[in-house]
């Protein structure tokens, strides 16, 4: 992984940072972005394009509130350390599992599963607990406490 | 509000995000069969709805820089987890903050918060103050550093690999 943020200007910092939450639904947004940035339409796609190139950017677009278009969960495995490369490639090759992460826990393997319907959701947990042998817990949300307002990126 | 199959297209097509042209409600319309008015008068009623929590830039924060992410978990009493909770979630170092199910005896942790920084010491920094000022210092807690992504999807027009080793 390189130095993606040394790359970084002021104008792309702006970019980054001002248009998180409150983007111009107007018809042409990334013009309007120009205007406040003080440069052209042209430019800001060509950054877009060129900030979601190197992984700065997933995307231009909405977080939705969780299950308000189905169903997920937070679920956790302690898997032997000899056996973790290989659970967490059978895990990370559901299309239904979006992070998959290693924790420094005996849980060691943390994975967020989504789909249509709580019953799939169930369905891939207990596909992954019969391949691999292993419990999964499941930890799905109860009440979400934060109201998302985006992430305010500081550059020394 | 329950969503339209219409709704719920357009909330799939929006987690993939716009396209980078000129007029991208535009283009989002063509897909789904809705004229560009009704593309963004859509996106608004979503957004008052609540449905959509937030519409814009969003950034992957480990290629910025911000290397280190934990995941800080207590278990707070039941009738008291959701006003420690409310008050955590408006500390600017939180970025999710969800009260989840204990399952005794391998977990017993109920209120889950996740905290970014450029290094494991930064992390570590927030959370001891968000124990200390938040009075949970008392309450049993544990700390699980990420120490390996394998997989981190959304990123829809990037061509990084999301499995590369940190």
């Amino acid at each position: 992984m390189g130095g993606t943020h040394q790359d970084i200007d002021p104008l792309d910092r702006r970019l980054l940072n001002e248009f998180q939450q409150n983007f111009p639904l107007v018809a042409r947004p990334y013009a309007a972005l120009a205007e406040r940035l003080g440069t052209t339409e042209a430019e800001v796609l060509a950054r877009l394009d060129r900030l979601g190139r190197a992984g700065a950017v997933s995307r231009v677009g909405a977080v939705v509130r969780p299950h308000a278009a189905g169903a997920s969960t937070l679920a956790a495995m302690a898997v032997p350390a000899d056996r973790l490369g290989t659970v967490a490639n059978l895990v990370s090759a559901y299309p239904e599992v979006n992070h998959n992460y290693q924790r420094e826990h005996r849980l060691n393997l943390w994975f967020v599963v989504a789909a249509p319907s709580e019953g799939a959701v169930r369905a891939v947990l207990a596909d992954i607990a019969e391949r691999t042998g292993l419990d999964v817990l499941d930890l799905p949300l109860l009440e979400p406490y934060h109201i998302d307002l985006g992430f305010e990126l500081k550059w020394n | 509000m329950e969503l339209s199959e219409r709704d719920l297209g357009l909330v799939a097509a929006l987690a993939d995000g716009l396209e980078l042209v000129e007029r991208p409600f535009l283009a989002l319309g063509r897909t789904l069969g809705l004229d560009e008015a009704e593309v963004v008068a859509r996106i608004e009623a979503l957004i008052g709805a609540g449905i959509i929590r937030r519409f814009g830039v969003i950034v992957r924060h480990h290629e910025l820089g911000y290397r280190a992410n934990a995941m800080a978990v207590w278990d707070i009493p039941d009738d008291e987890v959701g006003e420690r909770g409310r008050a955590l979630a408006a500390s600017p170092e939180v970025t999710l903050c969800y009260r989840r199910p204990r399952r005794p005896p391998d977990w017993p942790y109920n209120l889950f918060c996740m905290v970014h920084g450029r290094d494991r010491a930064e992390v570590e920094a927030v959370i001891a103050g968000l124990s200390a000022r938040h009075g949970l210092v008392r309450f049993g807690h544990a700390v699980l550093f990420s120490t390996r992504r394998f997989k981190q999807t959304g990123a829809r027009y990037g061509r990084h690999d999301a499995q590369a080793a940190e």
